[in-house]
């Protein structure tokens, strides 16, 4: 098993230098040099290129890659010289807001979609299931941003309970803390998407391990059906959960993103919206590669996960 | 054996209903087989209701977008400010009353516009799937038909790129070059192939295998004829599934972008651009210029999910008649 992980290590971490040079890539047909932002449109060629070379622009592709992945291996993302920061100390001030919007997300439709998902298993083809089935399909075709209006139109303008916006004289993680009500419409928005795909798979995942011989000899021992469910089905069915939950950053970031424009919600997704209408390429570039590094880890610490719960895979 | 013949065969015998063991029996005239197959999977699938239902929603759209302006003709191209925001059947000011889901702020008649928006999601969904399908499947072909090292360094660059945030890497691009149907499509297409590459590799992995394949090799067939007559029309039921999962994803994409503010050119538009300005909508108790374009937006991703999954049933041979 060792063995196995320090290869995946490895592979992650090749993954990631690619993940680097696709995005460097990226940034270097974009904006080979952020001279413009600095000096301005109207800067004398002479002046360009003097400032280029102080600052490293005029060196050849390869090496310039090199310098980017050992600044990235640094946590050093570069420099947004629209915004006079660098890219490290905004993410810093940004993501605490994400985190938190994200991550409750996450643990909420985890912890709810789960038990759904078995009930809908164990009493599959009930109107119970039907209805379910449904609405997972109406939510798995519905953009975030458009059930966040139809929460907003329900709870904010025809009840009144939740405000519509996240205000934005709120600056900190802390502030968004103290003030739950402020968020429990975004983060309402995100649980409900994730639900229907996390339930989808949690149902089909029980399905599968229902038909198999190990349940029915659990049955045939004796076992009450709660023992059945409690102590056999549930710990099998909630495996490829560790998967899924791995494999669904991507999805998390664009979801986040789309609810952060909606509330307006002054955390990463909303930084990056900002900085496509400036323009600012290194924000931009660097999210994407934050974005990426995440991805690689969360599949990374899926499949280490797989291995150490479930002993079949080791095989 | 005619193909009749033989589908009352697979129909019989359950297990045999797989398309690989149709083409083993069919190793002669393996075309018939493999059609006889297909009608098997279309018959389960004109069973299955909620997909004919998803299919139904689909015909419904598309001549509700395309058939539905010429019945229903609109102006769509010149704003007209003094006609903008009139609610569903409101009187405009220039005479005459407003259509029945009202205007948008440029005065554009809102029933109108969502046929011309679904036109443009549903063009972008069918190209950038194809484009994807495309990509994805030859790749997937060669990385499967391929040694060990390069089918791993092909692998592993697909795992590079799906590693790449999709929405990210798609706006940051569409901040430069879209706007256009073909330019979006072209957009989510190239960022939407690796998902069939890895399907068809692993289903020509597999299929390389199998008996038939090792058969016909035996009987003497190059790669070519392999390729051709064995391993793409066995991938193919894939491949199909996936297309409509691929178009639902891309028109949701295309969604995402409209919102964003990264859609089509002005007066273009397509559902999500729509929607860029709905906060302000409901806030102004505007329901006509959210609900009904919202509606669509959902109804149609819907039906293509649902094709798809009863397409993937239909296929399935494990799922048929128990």
């Amino acid at each position: 098993m060792a063995g196995y992980i320090v290869r995946r290590v490895l592979m992650a971490i090749l993954i990631t230098i690619g993940v680097a040079a696709i995005t460097f890539v990226l940034l270097y047909i974009l904006e080979p040099s952020p001279v413009h932002d600095v000096l301005g449109r109207g800067a004398r060629p002479a002046q360009v290129a003097a400032w280029n070379r102080a600052n490293g622009y005029d060196r050849p592709p390869v090496v310039q890659f090199l310098s980017y992945l050992g600044n990235l291996a640094q946590l050093n993302f570069g420099y947004s010289y629209k915004l006079g920061q660098s890219v490290w100390q905004l993410f810093k001030e940004y993501a605490g807001r994400s985190i938190y919007l994200s991550g409750s997300a996450l643990i909420l439709s985890l912890v709810i979609a789960m038990p759904i998902g078995i009930a809908q298993a164990v009493k599959r083809n009930s109107v119970g299931d039907y209805a379910m089935t449904t609405a997972t399909f109406v939510l798995y075709a519905m953009p975030p941003f458009l059930l966040g209006l139809i929460l907003i139109d329900i709870f904010a303008f025809k009840l009144g309970i939740f405000p519509p916006l996240v205000p934005s004289t709120q600056t900190s993680t802390f502030q968004a803390i103290i003030h739950p009500r402020d968020y429990v419409l975004p983060i309402a928005t995100l649980t409900l998407i994730n639900i229907a795909s996390f339930s989808r798979y949690m149902r089909s995942s029980a399905l599968d391990n229902l038909a198999q011989d190990y349940i029915r000899l659990a049955r045939a021992k004796g076992l009450s059906n709660r023992a059945v469910l409690y102590r056999h089905l549930l710990r099998n069915a909630c495996l490829p959960m560790i998967t899924l939950v791995g494999l669904s950053i991507p999805d998390l970031i664009a979801g986040n993103l789309l609810v952060e424009v909606l509330f307006n919600i002054q955390g990463l997704g909303l930084l990056f919206w900002n900085a496509l209408s400036r323009g600012d390429y290194p924000v931009l570039l660097a999210y994407t590669v934050l974005g990426g590094i995440l991805t690689v880890l969360g599949n990374l610490a899926a499949d280490v996960a797989i291995t150490v719960a479930d002993p079949r895979v080791r095989l | 054996m005619t193909s009749h013949d033989l589908e009352r065969l697979i129909e019989s015998e359950g297990a045999l209903g797989h398309p690989d063991s149709v083409s083993t029996l069919a190793e002669a005239g393996e075309v018939q087989g493999i059609s006889s197959g297909w009608r098997v999977a279309l018959r389960e699938f004109a069973d299955n209701k909620v997909a004919v239902l998803g299919l139904a929603i689909i015909v419904f759209f598309v001549l509700f977008c395309y058939v539905g302006p010429l019945i229903y003709a609109t102006n769509q191209t010149l704003v007209q400010p003094l006609n903008s925001n009139l609610p569903p059947g409101g009187a405009s000011p220039l005479g005459g009353h407003a259509g029945p889901l009202g205007t948008d702020e440029h005065g554009f008649d809102e029933l109108g516009r969502i046929m011309l928006g679904g036109q443009a999601a549903l063009e972008v969904g069918f190209f950038a799937a194809v484009v994807a399908t495309v990509i994805g499947t030859l790749y997937g072909a060669i990385a499967g038909m391929s040694g060990r090292i390069v089918d791993g360094i092909l692998m592993r660059i697909v795992d590079i790129i799906l590693s790449i945030p999709f929405l990210l890497i798609v706006l940051i691009l569409a901040t430069k070059y879209s706007a256009t149907v073909l330019a979006l499509s072209l957009l989510l297409g190239l960022f939407s192939w690796l998902v069939p590459a890895r399907l068809v590799r692993g289903e020509v992995l597999t299929l390389r295998e199998r008996d038939f394949v090792w058969a016909a090799r035996v009987m003497g067939s190059n790669r070519t004829r392999l390729v051709y007559r064995h391993l793409i029309p066995n991938a193919l039921s894939v491949v199909i599934v996936n297309i409509t999962f691929l178009v639902a994803d891309s028109i949701l994409a295309l969604a995402y972008l409209g919102f964003l503010g990264y859609g089509l050119q002005f007066p273009a538009a397509s559902w999500g651009d729509m929607l860029g300005n709905a906060d302000s909508y409901i806030s102004s108790g505007q329901w006509w210029l959210v609900y009904p374009v919202g509606f669509c937006l959902v109804a149609v991703v819907m039906a293509w999910n649902l094709v798809g999954d009863g397409l993937r049933d239909a296929f399935d041979v494990r799922l048929r008649r128990r």
